[in-house]
């Protein structure tokens, strides 16, 4: 018997084992562990990174071709784990303060960082499942983290249940396809579509409307995106930035891989239902955000909206289309925590508070905060000459380039309405008379806004490292 | 010519002011006070630096000049600055009216003065940038981000109802710039880059210039505005505050014009042609509609407003002659209207400064008390009806004559808005300044000390010295004036000798 490869998943073995070893640790130290456990699971993550880029970015297949390695994998996963890895340090802060300070939520979040893992590097209708289901799980368990809340534990209930029914259809999906074409490895699915020719048959097409309707959930695009406000609103703010960062970044690799390998060949198939959701998503986003009054459900359409511009790259199906989707996700995830690092520190002497219309006058009280709110938000329209722009240049450029020009046309337009409620909470910070104000925000959240204000801002002077590598990672996806 | 990267040191020395008045410190008064000095500085010397990009200009080159390249985005976008006689004035509009902004702003603005300062100083990087860039999106990126600066000056030092007029201008303006980045995104597709220069050389199909030039269309036409998307510009003005008026006409009009100059008629010529009638259509309409607007106005500014819809109107008739006259004299009449309207903003400032209303009804006899106040406005006034002498006439003038070759009926109803231009002007005129002195707290109003002498005082050389000796202005224009409509002629010639092979 010889045994599979393991070095090529050593960064997934060596997580698997520290979050088991951050439980066991935790368990055992009792009271004060959060803190610790917090730091070490911010350490693993971090050595996780850097096995991820010692690995080398040469594509490899290991445990019976179930897993893939390979420089789209690696760029997805690094911008995973940061994601991750902010999302627990800015949650430490808020959670000692708001009394909910257990030690399972770092673990909890490593084990959900695992399952993305997977989920990029899948190469199979199994791995992925199981990526998507580790994640998932992990999730459903983060989002009812406050116990004792009626909100969050609604919120957790809801997204577990909604969850459930996706994973469902994900799974059936999976079995016609299996059913279909003999086999559930990606490459060998790609052989049988390539046989076919574009003229695929009845039964794979309702398996991948399955597949897309249940990624769809996972990263709440349009119509499957009804659980996104509700759980954005109701669970506690730290979970509700992981939620808006991470998971959508992994869900994003595995659109992209699931349908440019197996049924890269059946592009004419599913570009149209593509379209639809990307359309869907992109108006929604834009228009249900306008009346919202508390921030974390205007977040919630924001994110809605941003996945219908990254699935437009997507649509063009091409790698320039990759390569638009990676740099659109790397700025969104940026744009989201600087933006979710301000939301947690909207801080008054009675508690944190969620409501828009708290930040008036922002512009006066904390001059600094509400500048950098003000460039996420600008950013996050698509105004130059902020990252925002740029993302949503190259995603236009791919949907033009692919002869897509309604889908183009309506996304820029959609922009346009999506502006007015970004620009609307820039008019509450800057135009209106002031409130109360917040206390200050704790030093490690200033480093994270301010980090990513500097990054959202002056992206436009020196972009070339982002945009090679995204288009070194997006040209795997087409060899 | 000048071996360093002038046009990038002037485009961005004004980012260095900014961040020079982030440093400043210490108490609200001092600090405020501190931030002025800095301010006016800064424009002083860039407006200086910028004489010499004007002293150093080659008059007898058609191309780009003082051109600079480096790699930026890569895939055939790079940052590529340069300019021509098209440009260059425009720069220099610019940079002398950003001065006169601050000076207009000193009193005026007692509150954030820190915030404002900093508003303007990157509103004027970003405004020379739009004139220097010559890549579509170093462009785009220019044009586009000067919203944000201009969206905080009128809504946060704006009037009552500045909230709805700062979301009209930007949502307005957006809606047009989208559709234009998806008729760019379209031609970098085509040509692999977005490089102008290359895209000026590039022979779109006839079909595919129609599109383009519709999306360019709808951005400049909001952006000048042509009738019927100019309602955002009467709520923008009237909330602005005065130095953002002044901007608001002086600079950001003029790249809608700018625009038409350096894309719609070098790259899509054929289209060009073909919608030149739909343009005259709606340049007639918004000189006589908006003329006739004006005259019932209560508001000063407002009337200011519309009138300047109207001088627009005439603007873009004159480019879309295609004749020598126009083009020249609509390049000429963007930089009266930007100097003459703007002039008109600041006066309408000084007295709104000693009164807090713009309401026309609420002035009279002003002459009484401002014997000054009212030498200023009238001078202007007839600039703005375009007197022979002030610059106002050469450049209608020349529009006129350039419409006349092309089409009679337009340059007849076309000077029907200077009869109207001059009605509302003088009607505005004599309704502030002549009649008996009633209005008590009118009694006590004091006439323009030195600070506002110094604003007006450069102004009223300008508009004269373009009146009376229009020739160096006109000059630096020539070479690139004719080698456009050369190409322009060229590009029509191509495309009616090849459907005449295929008949």
């Amino acid at each position: 018997m010889v045994l599979p490869e393991f070095s090529i998943a050593l960064p997934e073995i060596f997580l698997a084992a520290a979050a088991l070893f951050l439980l066991m640790f935790g368990v055992f130290k009792g009271k004060d562990a959060t803190g610790p456990v917090s730091w070490l699971a911010v350490l693993s993550l971090i050595i996780t990174a850097f096995l991820v880029v010692l690995g080398g970015s040469d594509t490899q297949l290991t445990f019976s071709d179930l897993y893939r390695t390979d420089a789209f994998g690696n760029f997805m996963k690094i911008l995973a784990l940061g994601a991750s890895i902010l999302a627990i340090i800015m949650s430490m802060d808020f959670n000692k303060r708001e009394k909910m300070d257990r030690f399972e939520f770092p673990v909890l979040i490593v084990t959900a960082s695992l399952g993305m893992m997977v989920m990029i590097s899948a190469n199979d209708l199994m791995s992925l499942y199981m990526g998507i289901e580790l994640m998932s799980l992990s999730l459903y368990v983060t989002a009812a983290f406050r116990r004792d809340s009626v909100r969050s534990t609604e919120a957790g209930l809801k997204y577990f249940v909604l969850g459930a029914l996706s994973s469902g259809m994900l799974l059936y999906g999976c079995s016609l396809i299996y059913g279909f074409t003999g086999s559930t490895n990606f490459d060998a699915i790609a052989t049988v579509v390539a046989g076919e020719q574009g003229h695929i048959s009845l039964g794979l097409l309702v398996g991948i409307v399955f597949l897309i309707a249940g990624l769809a959930f996972k990263v709440s695009a349009v119509p499957f995106h009804m659980w996104t406000p509700d759980v954005y609103e109701g669970v506690p703010t730290p979970v509700t930035a992981f939620f808006a960062a991470a998971p959508k970044i992994a869900g994003m690799a595995l659109f992209m891989r699931t349908f440019l390998i197996p049924f890269g060949d059946a592009v004419g198939q599913w570009q149209q239902i593509i379209i639809f959701i990307s359309i869907a998503s992109m108006v929604l986003g834009a228009f249900a955000a306008i009346n919202q009054k508390n921030i974390k459900r205007l977040m919630a359409y924001s994110s809605i909206g941003h996945i219908g511009y990254a699935l437009v790259g997507l649509a063009a199906g091409t790698e320039e289309g990759v390569r638009g989707v990676l740099i659109y996700m790397s700025i969104y995830v940026v744009m989201n925590i600087g933006t979710f690092a301000i939301i947690l520190s909207m801080r008054q002497k009675d508690g944190m508070v969620e409501d828009i219309s708290e930040l008036a006058g922002l512009g006066k009280t904390r001059p600094v905060m509400a500048f950098l709110l003000m460039i996420f938000m600008f950013s996050l329209a698509g105004v130059p000459p902020l990252a925002g722009f740029f993302g949503k240049f190259y995603v236009f450029v791919a949907a033009i380039n692919s002869g897509l020009y309604a889908l183009a046309v309506i996304g820029l337009l959609a922009s346009v309405v999506g502006a007015f409620y970004y620009i609307r909470i820039i008019k509450i910070m800057y135009f209106d008379d002031e409130k109360e104000g917040f206390k200050p925000a704790n030093r490690t959240m200033t480093w994270i806004m301010g980090g990513a204000g500097i990054f959202t801002a002056l992206f436009f002077v020196y972009p070339a490292p982002l945009l090679s590598s995204a288009a070194a990672a997006a040209a795997v996806l087409f060899q | 010519m000048l071996d360093w990267n002038i046009l990038s040191f002037v485009t961005f020395l004004p980012l260095v002011g900014a961040l020079l008045i982030l440093l400043t410190g210490g108490k609200e008064e001092v600090a405020a006070r501190n931030v002025r000095q800095v301010a006016l500085w800064t424009t002083l010397i860039t407006f200086a630096v910028s004489l010499l990009i004007w002293i150093n200009f080659d008059t007898s080159e058609a191309g780009f000049q003082f051109v600079e390249k480096a790699d930026w985005l890569g895939g055939g976008i790079n940052y590529h600055m340069g300019i021509d006689g098209i440009s260059m004035l425009f720069i220099i509009l610019t940079t002398f009216l950003m001065p006169i902004c601050i000076l207009a702003s000193w009193e005026s603005i007692g509150t954030r003065v820190r915030e404002y300062m900093i508003a303007f100083l990157i509103m004027e990087t970003l405004m020379i940038g739009v004139f220097c860039a010559l890549d579509m999106v170093l462009f785009y990126l220019f044009f586009e981000a000067g919203l944000i600066p201009m969206f905080l000056i009128i809504g946060i030092w704006g009037g009552g109802n500045r909230v709805y007029a700062s979301f009209k201008f930007f949502l307005y303006t957006l809606v047009g710039s989208v559709l234009m980045l998806a008729a760019m995104i379209t031609m970098y597709v085509i040509v692999g880059t977005t490089d102008i220069p290359t895209l000026m050389a590039y022979n779109f199909g006839v079909d595919l210039q129609f599109w383009l030039w519709l999306a360019f269309f709808a951005s400049f036409a909001v952006k000048v505005p042509m009738w019927p998307v100019h309602t955002w510009l009467p709520d923008a003005h009237v909330q602005a505050p005065t130095a953002g008026s002044v901007i608001l006409a002086g600079v950001l009009l003029k790249m809608g014009g700018y625009g038409f100059l350096r894309f719609s008629i070098p790259m899509f010529p054929d289209a060009s042609q073909y919608f030149a009638p739909m343009v005259f259509g709606l340049s007639v309409v918004a000189i006589i509609y908006t003329s006739l607007v004006a005259l019932v106005q209560k508001d000063m500014k407002k009337l200011i407003a519309y009138s300047s819809v109207a001088h627009m109107g005439f603007i873009t008739i004159g480019i879309f002659t295609f004749t020598q006259q126009g083009l020249e004299g609509g390049i000429l009449q963007m930089i009266s209207h930007g100097i003459v309207s703007g002039a008109l903003f600041l006066c309408v400032g000084v007295i709104y400064d000693r009164i807090h209303t713009r309401e026309i009804a609420r002035y009279g006899g002003l002459v009484h008390r401002m014997p000054r106040y009212a030498v200023i406005f009238m001078i202007f006034t007839m600039a703005t009806v375009g007197l022979p002498g002030t610059s106002g006439f050469v450049g209608e003038f020349l529009i006129l004559v350039g419409a006349y070759q092309v089409s009679t009926w337009t340059a007849f109803l076309a000077t029907t808005g200077v009869i109207l231009g001059a009605a509302y002007s003088l009607y505005l005129y004599r309704r502030v300044v002549f009649g008996e002195l009633v209005k008590e707290d009118l009694k006590s109003i004091v006439d323009v000390n030195k600070r506002e002498m110094a604003i007006f005082i450069p102004l009223i050389a300008v508009a004269m010295w373009i009146g009376i000796y229009p020739d160096p202005f006109l000059d630096v224009m020539h070479a690139s004036v004719t080698n456009l409509m050369e190409q322009h002629q060229l590009a029509l010639d191509a495309t009616n000798s090849t459907l005449h092979a295929t008949k």
